[in-house]
């Protein structure tokens, strides 16, 4: 970062302390910090995995970007990439991944899977796409996208968190825990905890229809 | 032994009961449900059918029955043997196990019994393998309907002639691709542990006692989320001490549902489908499929597509293995060096790809009767620079850098030993086989495209170790550019496809089941055909998933931190062993 990126307008900095002294907000110091050295977990779901791993080898070389530590556990990692195919049985493990993972966290649906559940979201053990789990930031569409398209949507991300206030963010409001997922379960089907009263009540209303639909 | 070909073979002759299948389009033997354990014993023992190639089952709703077809093949090479077992359609759907005579049936039964409630009787251990316990319904049957259901097949109306398309979220009762029973409770509904039966098969091992002390066993879980496990791969392990007692895979987390997407959509729809059974090895994939409709179709491939095929398939051959190395080594602890090499090989064969297909990695490259694109000279000088200069002179730098390496060579020699009987009984194919003395390779067994005419060698080792397993690929790396620099050579001139390209192909009713030698194993689509738009039975017998039964039998009695280098070893691809 460049002294002119770093100093805020506005102070006048005498001329001699000009290579001496920067003067910035939090904010700043902060972002620069946390996007320069993004931390993305060693998870992969399906095939995009395979891209993410041809991004971090040498011809596309995701160190550029501060990315190159992938971390297996999901306790030092910054950003969940979400690699893949969401199916059913993953997903319970997939939000309980997210939740073990400490803030500020990012997620980055790769590819058109996690996004939206892609070419396979008619089938009957697919989740149509993480969001419907976890707050997504960065959208990669692409089937898989190819390793630029992926280092793309990275920068993104890094302009993304250039723009945020520790004011502002989620992770830092008081009150009840906003960051913190309920973990779906596997019943009949996938059950999202959030929604059970709304299942409840459609359920009911399927076993008794309302009158004038039984006509 | 000398048995005869299976043409001449008069099976209903042979043995009571069984009669021909006559169907139009239909091959092989319908065997009676209560003579099949009989009938399957004498036809490894008396005829030599020794390895097991699939098993699936077919829902003929209208005929109301299920009907479970065997494919089995002799490692000596030759023709196959298809036979049928045919039982009434209702709750319970019993079926005698094959299991006791072919091992490698044990997970191919149990996904059929998952995806069509058919229960097999004598199975040692019968439960769900894809979807978990507890999930409504067998999924596969055909009057099974998932959430998301519009139509029985593709294309669908809503979508066609007008283009309009609303959100398929909007249109089902509970808004998401779930589906629950009318007047189901959420709040009511008890969870049952869904680990509880897994834990049961490995409960068997209790405490012992040992010499006065009474040790206590460990319960392992790794994964779904574990970086060795090259995916979504879970395994449990009952440990004693460092030692595996007991071991069970579990799968499904990444059951994507190929088989009943598969029989919605149009025939040519499925192509771009199989490129992501094997991501590694899309050109592969295609193949196979293309193979089994060019059967039902009788459609015959130009020279020029043929050779293409060839080209394509070795070179995605060269570029699996060389990532297996490049994995391999990450496991073993050789974090990311070796792993680099091997990608950059692989982003110059993606490169090519890319250049024929227009994608690097789901090439979509096949189409019935041919291939989509002609290769331009351009590419076709970047493939013989690869092939006769680079990767001969690269291949041989990391043989010479990795494979005599002593810590290397002290992590794989003599572990995750797997006899070649027992290599034949689980059904292992591919290079596992091979490793295991057995040469035994479609390629030349069973020759497909125009593999009769390359000379090469299948390469064999003897000592069906974890370091042989390796050395296998580094053979047939060679021996794939040995076919490579024939084909380049000999490439004609010519069209790639036969006919016009069309989207819709009417495929004439019956069945079919194309094989093809894939990196990692042996790879066959079963196909059926009942004279429409779109497949009745789609089924995919993948390597990974097959070759996975024998996990337990490799790792028990070893330590459990081979159990990632032998893991490694089966080459296993999550988009293939889920599908």
């Amino acid at each position: 970062m460049t002294a002119n990126e770093l100093n805020t307008p506005g102070y006048e900095i005498p001329d001699d302390l000009k290579d001496v002294v920067a003067i910035t907000t939090l904010d700043k110091v902060y972002n620069f910090g946390r996007r320069s050295s993004i931390w993305p977990m060693m998870f992969g779901l399906a095939c995009c995995a395979i891209e993410m791993i041809a991004a971090q080898a040498s011809r596309y070389d995701l160190a550029r970007f501060g990315m190159e530590v992938m971390r297996p556990s999901p306790r030092q990692a910054d950003m969940m990439l979400v690699a893949g195919t969401v199916t059913k049985k993953m997903v319970p493990a997939i939000v309980r991944l997210y939740n073990q993972m400490p803030e500020p966290k990012y997620v980055v649906a790769m590819g058109a899977c996690a996004s939206g559940g892609g070419p396979f979201k008619e089938g009957y053990n697919v989740v149509a796409g993480i969001d419907k789990f976890l707050p997504v930031d960065v959208y990669i569409p692409g089937c898989p996208p190819t390793p630029q398209a992926l280092v793309y949507g990275l920068i993104k991300l890094q302009e993304k968190i250039d723009k945020q206030s520790i004011k502002t963010v989620r992770w830092y409001q008081k009150g009840a825990d906003s960051v913190e997922t309920p973990i779906p379960f596997l019943g009949p089907d996938l059950i999202d905890p959030r929604r059970i009263p709304e299942i409840k009540a459609k359920a009911a209303e399927l076993a008794n229809p309302p009158a004038e639909a039984a006509n | 032994m000398t048995t005869p070909a299976v043409e001449t073979l008069d099976l209903a002759a042979k043995f009571a009961g069984v009669t021909a299948d006559t169907r139009p389009g239909y091959a092989g033997w319908i065997v009676p449900a209560e003579a099949l354990t009989q009938f399957a014993s004498f036809v490894r023992d008396e005829l030599g059918y020794d390895l097991l190639s699939s098993l699936t089952a077919v829902d003929y709703l209208e005929q109301n029955q299920f009907e479970v077809v065997y494919h089995a093949y002799k490692t000596a090479g030759g023709p196959g043997l298809v036979f049928k077992v045919q039982i009434p359609r209702q709750d319970p759907a019993k079926v005698a196990s094959v299991t006791p005579i072919w091992p490698g049936a044990e997970y191919q039964e149990r996904e059929a019994y998952d995806l069509y409630g058919i229960i097999f009787e004598n199975h040692p251990d019968l439960r769900r393998i894809l979807m978990w316990e507890g999930f409504e319904g067998y999924p596969m049957r055909k009057d099974w309907k998932e959430a998301f259901y519009e139509e029985e097949a593709k294309p669908l109306k809503s979508r066609w002639p007008e283009g309009r398309h609303t959100l398929a979220e909007t249109r089902v009762p509970f808004g998401d691709n779930v589906s629950f029973k009318p007047g189901f409770d959420p709040e009511k509904w008890t969870p049952t542990d869904p680990e509880e039966l897994l834990y049961a098969t490995l409960r068997k091992y209790t405490s012992e006692t040992k010499d006065g002390i009474t040790t206590d066993h460990v319960l392992v879980n790794m994964g779904p989320q574990h970086p060795s496990t090259h995916g979504v791969f879970r395994a449990v392990a009952m440990l004693d001490g460092e030692i595996v007692v007991s071991l069970k895979p579990v799968m499904g987390y990444l059951h994507r549902n190929h088989e009943k997407i598969g029989e919605r959509n149009t025939f040519l729809q499925n192509m771009p489908y199989t490129d992501r059974l094997d991501y590694f090895n899309s050109m592969y994939n295609n193949w196979g499929y293309s193979l089994a409709v060019e059967k039902l179709l009788g459609v015959a491939v130009p020279e020029r597509a043929e050779y293409l095929r060839v080209i394509m398939g070795e070179l995605s051959r060269i570029q699996n293995h060389l990532i297996l190395f490049g994995m391999l080594w990450n496991d073993l602890g050789a974090y990311f060096t070796p792993a680099l090499y091997a990608f950059e090989e692989r982003e110059l064969i993606l490169d090519i790809f890319e250049a024929v297909s227009g994608t690097r990695m789901m090439c979509n490259y096949h189409r019935f009767g041919g291939v989509s694109r002609d290769v331009d000279a351009a590419s076709l000088e970047k493939i013989k620079g690869l092939v006769f200069e680079r990767l001969p002179r690269r291949v041989e730098e990391m043989n010479r850098l990795l494979s005599e390496n002593e810590i290397f060579v002290s992590r794989m020699k003599g572990i995750g030993y797997l006899s070649p009987e027992d290599s034949i009984a689980y059904s292992v194919t591919g290079p596992n086989l091979r490793a295991a003395g057995i040469p035994y390779d479609i390629r030349r067994a069973d020759p497909y495209g125009i593999y009769d005419r390359f000379e090469f060698d299948i390469p064999v080792r003897h000592n069906s170790d974890l370091l042989d397993r390796y050395l296998i690929r580094m053979d047939e790396i060679q021996q794939s550019l040995r076919i490579l620099r024939q084909a380049l050579q000999q490439l004609p001139e010519g069209p790639v496809l036969t006919g016009k390209p069309q989207y819709q192909v009417k495929v004439p009713a019956g069945e079919a089941y194309g094989r093809v030698e894939a990196p990692k194993g042996e790879l066959g689509y079963y196909v059926v055909s009942n004279g429409k738009g779109n497949p009745y039975r789609y089924h995919i017998r993948t390597p990974s998933f097959i070759n996975i039964t024998s996990l337990e039998k490799m790792c028990v009695g070893g330590k459990i931190a081979d159990f990632v280098t032998i893991l490694g070893m089966v080459d296993i691809v999550l988009g293939e062993l889920d599908r």
